[in-house]
């Protein structure tokens, strides 16, 4: 048994060690909203944050995550994470949507840490999540977009 | 090209109607609407229809007591924002207020939810607005008739006093109005009006409106969209299937101790297409394919690389194929020819790859069939296929269509594929509980259905004057079409339509043309991929074309103007673009401008791109601009999101993705291999709608065809190289 704490509260999983983060979120806990996009860290549809930094729960394993505060789409709050949902709905970022939960995480991320990011930050900080709609412009419209209404 | 299909099918798929889902869905009040019987008959420009000649009654509407208008959807919404398309087109004619529409997939059923180009339910070629326009309008206005007449009824005054706006239904005079949930049940019983007036263009307040959100703008910025990946019915299991790692190869031998000991493991199956592990989670699944020895039978299998096969490919081309189309007489015309230009493009095979990687949760039901749901997009063929392995009628397979993570034709197949997969292991599993499919990103890149691997060798001729006077091309490539349902209708003569469309029916004034094709089989599977023929026909056309104009001197936008008299909306997004893009305006050294124009699924784009080229041989795009005429706009934010999105998927391709085999065996398993465009890698894209009340057409693939060849047109502007080998890269390009 490993005893996790996701979105503020512990969570006691039956599940071998090994099994990716992503795998107990959505297969034990149907936390669904993080995706399963690659399985190798390389598309960022997995992303997560531990203990506020974001992660790649596909390669997280779920021992290494006993102990630490897990933040899914489904619990991010705050002030950052409302600007950047909002301006996501404000701009319509989203096309077939299944990426944006990381792409979320990852901006929320940023935006923590940075909160007059430019380009070359968001570029940094944004690379590891794919979208396939290439949905790009907007999502880095909607990151100035949200850091300019938390500024003001 | 698709747009074309599928007689057959349609005969072929006779699903009985189940209006009975309608009128007992959800406790909702139902508004059927009946198809006015004039049909498309009013509408000079309307698309040649293969559904029923006799509308029959449709069922889109539903409105509710709580006042919401939902709008049943039977196109498949990938990303490409239709659930929102639809249901605006509805609003507009009902006169609704936009914060009372929903969307609801539509179930599966033939009889009333066939695509009218098809025939049978699904979606793809880009056709969901254009297939849907006229049935919607009428229905929306059908439906508003029938709340006024019960509004008229109810108050004793006469129809014609009524308005509606907003979802309110008003009689002015007498200071009454009702909203639609108060009348909905009423207006339900009457009959439905068989003539109704549709709204003029300019009277428009949603349709065209860019202030609509998407309807799918929440759910899929909270988590709480669910996708097939996401479906969870109780004591579902997860199954992972081991397929041939060369394509045509079987099962000759399983051993499937080790994989049984995996914990979590349920059961291995041994079928047709591969193994099948079945396990309480995808993870315990995933683990047990990994412990799983299979030895595979590769007698039938595709042992060439895709070095072997392009080397075939080029004895081919050389030889003459079947002809497309032949206009004059080419060969005699290029050996009169002032000046000859002869370029040889390869495109390689390339995944799909969307970001939900392929699955589907199958439950068999008590009376034989079974219940699935998945981000179904060819129902009229899943359901069959469905019901052809568990050995039960079409309408014992319901089809609960979910959002899908993206798709790009992947998730169409002739065969149903996947589908047919999640449905054998189900029913192997002997119904002990649903099963959900999974593939995993690997799966999905050796998987094949690849866009074909395709040589085009094309020789064109200059007379004196810088006039294009002669044109011949040879393309070879397997054809997704021979073999399938779809061969009768879209190969005539040898042609795979979808092979040539862009090459052979090219809108430029060329008095000798000779195209020709090759399809060669090969057990490497392949299919419609985003654009389908535009995909490589446009790129070898605009290039070549671009060569020509260098080589009679002459500008690449006037050259190209010059050959599409004729064609006002191909010149129209032709000069937009440049407009926008400053063409014509000096660039420094190392910078380079290039253009390109097409038309497909009947639309009309045109890209600018503008490059950067360093000393080093490093390109970047410092900015795209497109132009595109999709007849009258529904949401002009959605089709600014699917240009620039089309612009970015060639791009992305174009640069550096290829799937290539050795040995039969794929190269490439992931996207560390396969590597997906990245939002640094994103150039700034300006798109420009031109103005139209044409028909509507699609935009979910004409975005693609013209931005990698602008790209290579500004290479080559910026550095005199040209890039006939796809990828990039595989032109000398990083």
């Amino acid at each position: 048994m490993i005893r996790l704490n996701i979105n503020g509260q512990d969570r006691d999983v039956d599940v071998p060690g090994d099994m990716p983060l992503l795998w107990v979120l959505r297969d034990e806990l149907n936390l669904t909203g993080t995706k399963f996009g690659c399985g190798i860290a390389q598309c960022g549809a997995c992303t997560v944050h531990m203990d506020g930094t974001p992660v790649r729960a596909c390669q997280t394993p779920a021992d290494s995550a006993a102990g630490t505060r897990i933040t899914t789409i489904e619990g991010v709050s705050g002030t950052v994470a409302q600007a950047v949902q909002a301006s996501w709905q404000k701009l319509d970022v989203v096309q077939c949507g299944y990426c944006q939960s990381g792409q979320i995480m990852s901006a929320v991320a940023l935006l923590t840490d940075n909160r007059n990011p430019t380009d070359d930050d968001i570029d940094a900080a944004m690379d590891g999540n794919v979208c396939r709609c290439a949905t790009y412009p907007r999502i880095r419209a909607a990151i100035k977009d949200a850091a300019k209404a938390m500024g003001a | 090209m698709l747009n074309q299909l599928i007689k057959q099918a349609a005969a072929d798929v006779a699903s009985p109607s189940r209006r009975g889902f309608l009128k007992g869905a959800g406790g909702a009040l139902v508004l059927g609407a009946m198809l006015p019987r004039t049909g498309f008959a009013s509408e000079a420009a309307a698309p040649k229809v293969v559904g029923p000649a006799d509308p029959r009654p449709q069922a889109f509407i539903r409105i509710a007591a709580d006042d919401t208008v939902t709008v049943l959807v039977k196109h498949l919404d990938k990303g490409q924002g239709i659930m929102t398309g639809l249901t605006t087109i509805v609003a507009e004619e009902l006169d609704a207020d936009w914060a009372q529409m929903r969307g609801a997939f539509a179930p599966a059923d033939g009889a009333l939810y066939a695509n009218h180009f098809f025939g049978i339910q699904g979606t793809g070629g880009s056709t969901a607005v254009a297939n849907s326009w006229d049935e919607l309008r009428m229905a929306g206005a059908a439906a508003r008739a029938m709340l006024i007449a019960t509004a008229a009824a109810r108050w004793s005054v006469p129809a014609s006093a009524i308005a509606v706006e907003k979802g309110v239904v008003r009689h002015a005079a007498s200071n009454r109005s009702a909203r639609f949930g108060e009348l909905a049940e009423d207006a339900a019983k009457l009959p439905v009006p068989q003539n109704v007036a549709l709204k003029d263009a300019k009277d428009y307040t949603l349709i065209g409106n860019p202030s609509l959100h998407r309807l799918d703008h929440v759910s899929k910025t909270d988590g709480t969209a669910i996708f097939a990946m996401d479906i969870r019915r109780p004591g579902q299991v997860t199954a992972v299937m081991a397929r041939s790692p060369r394509f045509g190869g079987t099962v000759k031998s399983v051993d499937a101790a080790a994989a049984k000991r995996v914990p979590g493991v349920l059961e291995v199956l041994t079928l047709p297409m591969g193994v099948a592990v079945v396990a309480r989670n995808t993870w315990a699944a995933m683990k047990g394919r990994e412990a799983l020895t299979v030895e595979w039978d590769d007698a039938k299998a595709e042992m060439r690389g895709t070095e072997e096969m392009l080397a075939d490919y080029r004895k081919l081309a050389d030889q003459p194929g079947n002809v497309a189309t032949d206009t004059g007489d080419a060969a005699k015309a290029l050996a009169g020819a002032a000046k000859v230009v002869e370029a040889e493009f390869v495109f390689p095979y390339l995944a799909h790859a969307p970001m939900e990687p392929l699955n589907a949760t199958v439950e068999l039901t008590p009376d034989g069939g079974c219940t699935i749901w998945a981000g179904s997009q060819f129902q009229g063929v899943e359901q069959k296929v469905a019901a052809g392995i568990l050995g039960c009628k079409p309408e014992q397979v319901v089809i609960n269509t979910v959002w899908a993570g993206g798709s790009f034709g992947r998730r169409a197949t002739p065969d149903a594929d996947y589908i047919a997969e999640a449905v054998t292991i189900a029913k192997a599993y002997g119904g002990k509980a649903p099963v959900h499919l999974v593939w995993t990103r690997e799966d999905d890149i050796r998987g094949g259905r690849y866009r074909p691997l395709f040589l085009h060798k094309v020789k064109a001729g200059l007379d004196a004057s810088g006039t294009l006077v002669a044109w011949r091309q040879s393309i070879v490539g397997q054809s997704f079409m021979i073999g399938t349902l779809f061969e009768g209708f879209m190969v005539k003569n040898g042609v795979d339509a979808t092979a040539v469309e862009g090459a052979s029916d090219m809108a430029y004034a060329v008095p000798n043309l000779h195209v020709d094709l090759h399809s060669p089989p090969s057990p490497v599977t392949t299919l419609w991929w985003r654009s389908v023929g535009h995909t490589h026909t446009a790129y070898a056309k605009e290039v070549m074309i671009d060569e020509l104009a260098a080589a009679a001197g002459k500008d690449p936008v006037a050259f190209r103007l010059e050959m599409l008299k004729g064609h006002p909306r191909l010149q129209g997004v032709l000069k937009l673009a440049a407009e926008k893009a400053g063409w014509g305006q000096p660039l420094p050294k190392g910078k380079g401008r290039g253009i390109a124009v097409h038309e497909s699924f009947s639309s009309f784009v045109a890209h600018v791109a503008e490059v950067s080229v360093d000393e080093q041989g490093r390109v970047t795009i410092d900015r795209v601009v497109c132009a595109v005429d999709c007849g009258q706009v529904v949401n002009p934010n959605i089709v600014e999101a699917q240009v620039s999105g089309g612009t970015g998927w060639a791009i992305g391709h174009a640069l550096r993705d290829e799937i290539t085999l050795t040995g039969g065996l794929v190269d490439q398993s992931n996207f560390d291999g396969y590597q997906p465009l990245r939002n640094s890698e994103m150039p700034p894209i300006e798109v420009h709608i031109l103005p139209s009340t044409a028909r509507p057409t699609g935009v979910g693939e004409p975005g693609v065809p013209t931005a990698a060849p602008a790209v290579a047109n500004a290479v080559f502007a910026a550095t005199g190289k040209r890039l006939h080998h796809l990828p990039f890269t595989r032109s000398g390009m990083v």
